[in-house]
């Protein structure tokens, strides 16, 4: 067992429950599949994203400085950081500078990824984060399990009693619509005292300075509009060259996030507005690492869409918090073990490499190879469990014989029809808890196929 | 004559040979000579996807060294094809015959409709079949559209099932999802393929299956012991069988 399956085991102990959040992402599967559907050329659009994604990170200095100099231009700030903690204090210090104390936060994984929120708090800074999902799970103290739908495993039942508790909604209410309206005017509340907003970025545009964000809540834009500080944190890959780039990915995003035809909000921001201050704070955390690996540079593509997630059967049946990673699901378990190896040694395994994600990815990702070019790479490093190598090797050790091969083949049938069933099902272990063995048939194929030879 | 080395799974060696049978009848019916070459064990696909490379290349360098002799080989699993044809050049990325050998390796339905050109087999099978699509088969192979793809709509395999006399062909909610067989995946993480099995099952059932068929011994031996532990009045088929003549 990985600690992905141990976790990914308790989520499906509660049958209703993992049928529920399976039924619930195999939907936003469903409508991306007839979004993608209603542009013929989808899967041109698909291949032009990726040559564009290639072709970005290919130059990828190049463009960040273009991206520098234009956003400097434009009078906004530019701070560089290469580390999870350089980009917390970085923040940090923009508002301890200027006095702050309350920052609205639109969506930003980034952000996750660094533990903003906690290292903020502990430094005596109210941080609210104003996507509704984002909202949920963080007054659940709890952390997105979907990068897209952060709050996609809980139920209305328990939202409900989250907001009983802290916005003090009628106790049992769970109406979707009720929730929803509590949960508008409490941020609107944290929206008007804010004295800075944080964004993330989707697309940052090298040749302009200027850089889009894409919500369905309009939260981003009360965020960036309302207070005088508007602070945007985005990692290095968000790059694109031209503004006319975006004619491509903003086509894509949408239809493959939750199956909309757009984003209801892509808002595009050129420099702070007047009076105004805009900061953009560039954060590496590993992703250089990756762009040097030739086997997983292609994962620095990724737009953050989450359609691996919603397509992937083991994200579905397993809930997003099993993978334990900032970003969970397919991408998750490439991205995961390149900055922690020792600690995600398991991701790469929990999948059935069925392949569904590489063919749902709007940027043409190969991602059930890369995880299995990760499971290679563990292997060479011994992160892999040692009883699962030496097995491979007596099983290579085995099959090279044939005549060992076939022994042991009729010995292992022979057992599976004379030794009793229990004790097969121990032996057998996680297989026959709930499966039937196979068949033991006394000829092997090369057996009988031999025989027809004899007598045709 | 075609002449065509078969190449037969491990697992389907020892515990399947019916469907190795009903492989070479479907091939002898259409013209084929088939040699099974006896050195032939496994492709080394469980080695490999455990993250074992060093175990798994020397298994790839006896496949090439077995079936390069022959003009087609041919095997009734996508996965295994899959792990010659997809695979194998990251195991043996220097290898010179490779590609030769890699280049002529045929899923049996491929090889059926690309190679001998044959999309309907003579036949009858006056049963409700449900249709799984291995992953691989689907996804590495592309033996149809899938869908996830915008592209023309196509299946090789069900095109060939559904030439048949009598078959009804059931439509699935999920038309091609993975069972969560998946290899070393079917133990590793036991309660989501268990969990993923069951669910296609329950869409196969729903549909009103009473065979599910497939290009895949290993999601069939998944599936069908599924079904048999929960007592399902679903019975598993390899295509090869039902492309045989066989009874259900």
């Amino acid at each position: 067992m990985t600690a992905h399956s141990a976790r990914a085991a308790a989520f499906v102990a509660n049958e209703a429950r993992m049928h529920w959040h399976d039924t619930a992402l195999w939907h936003v599967r469903s409508k991306r599949d007839r979004a993608a559907a209603s542009v013929p050329e989808w899967e041109e659009l698909r291949t032009q994203a990726a040559a564009l994604k290639a072709h970005t990170v290919s130059r990828l200095a190049e463009y960040l400085e273009a991206f520098e100099r234009n956003a400097l231009r434009l009078g906004a700030v530019v701070h560089w950081a290469s580390t999870p903690d350089d980009h917390n204090r970085a923040v940090l210090s923009i508002l301890e500078e200027r006095g702050l104390k309350r920052l609205v936060k639109s969506k930003s994984m980034l952000t996750e990824e660094c533990h903003l929120n906690g290292f903020l708090e502990a430094r005596g800074i109210e941080v609210v984060d104003t996507d509704l999902g984002e909202r949920i799970v963080q007054l659940a103290r709890e952390t997105p399990s979907h990068i897209v739908l952060p709050a996609i495993h809980k139920k209305k039942e328990e939202i409900g009693e989250l907001f009983h508790e802290h916005l003090h909604t009628a106790a049992g209410a769970s109406d979707p619509k009720y929730l929803t309206e509590a949960a508008r005017g409490h941020l609107r509340e944290k929206f008007l005292a804010a004295e800075a907003g944080l964004t993330g970025v989707n697309f940052a545009i090298a040749e302009t300075g200027g850089f889009v964000v894409c919500t369905n809540e309009g939260n981003a834009d009360l965020g960036a509009s309302l207070p005088r500080v508007h602070i945007a944190s985005m990692g290095v890959e968000k790059l694109v060259p031209r503004a006319a780039d975006l004619a491509v990915f903003l086509r894509l995003l949408a239809r493959s996030a939750t199956g909309q035809p757009v984003t209801t909000y892509t808002s595009h921001f050129h420099g702070p507005r007047a009076g105004g201050e805009l900061h953009l704070v560039i954060v590496d955390n590993g992703r250089s690492a990756l762009l040097a690996s030739e086997a997983h540079r292609r994962a620095l593509s990724c737009i953050r869409c989450g359609a691996c997630m919603n397509t992937c059967p083991v994200f579905r049946r397993s809930g997003g918090h099993s993978y334990d990673a900032t970003v969970p699901g397919p991408i998750g378990s490439v991205l995961a073990p390149s900055r922690e190896p020792g600690r995600y040694a398991g991701l790469p395994f929990a999948s059935s490499l069925c392949g569904s994600c590489d063919d749902v990815c709007p940027v043409r990702i190969d991602l059930h190879q890369q995880l299995l070019t990760w499971r290679h790479e563990l292997g060479e490093r011994r992160l892999t469990p040692a009883p699962k190598r030496a097995a491979a090797r007596l099983g290579s050790f085995v099959l090279a014989r044939p005549w060992l091969y076939r022994a042991l083949g009729w010995l292992g049938r022979a057992a599976l029809r004379w030794v009793p069933r229990p004790v097969l099902a121990l032996v057998a272990g996680p297989w026959a808890r709930q499966r039937e063995l196979p068949p033991a048939p006394r000829l092997s194929f090369r057996a009988e196929f031999g025989r027809r030879r004899v007598r045709p | 004559m075609t002449e065509v080395g078969l190449f037969i799974p491990c697992y389907v060696d020892q515990c399947y040979p019916e469907v190795g049978m009903a492989t070479v009848r479907v091939l002898e019916k259409l013209g084929c000579r088939v040699d099974f070459p006896e050195a032939q064990t496994c492709c080394g696909q469980p080695m490999a996807n455990a993250g074992c490379g060093d175990a798994a290349r020397p298994l790839a360098e006896r496949f090439v060294d077995i079936f390069e002799r022959y003009p087609y080989v041919v095997c009734p699993s996508g996965s295994c094809t899959a792990m010659v044809r997809r695979h194998y050049a990251d195991l043996l990325p220097s290898s010179a015959r490779l590609p030769a050998v890699a280049g002529k390796t045929y899923e049996l339905c491929e090889f059926i409709v690309d190679v001998l050109g044959v999309a309907r087999i003579a036949g009858r099978f006056p049963h409700r079949v449900g249709l799984h699509q291995s992953c691989h088969a689907l996804r590495e192979l592309r033996l149809g559209s899938g869908t996830e793809r915008i592209v023309p709509g196509f299946n090789k395999v069900r095109g060939l099932l559904a030439a048949l006399e009598g078959i009804t062909l059931v439509d699935l909610e999920r038309a091609d999802e993975c069972c969560g067989f998946g290899g070393v995946f079917s133990v590793e993480e036991e309660a989501v393929s268990c969990a993923m099995g069951k669910d296609r099952l329950a869409d196969h059932q729903k549909a009103g299956a009473e065979v599910i068929t497939g290009v895949d011994m290993s999601c069939l031996m998944h599936l069908g012991g599924l079904a048999r532990r929960q007592k399902r009045p679903l019975r598993v088929q390899h295509v090869a069988e039902i492309l045989a003549g066989a009874a259900p």
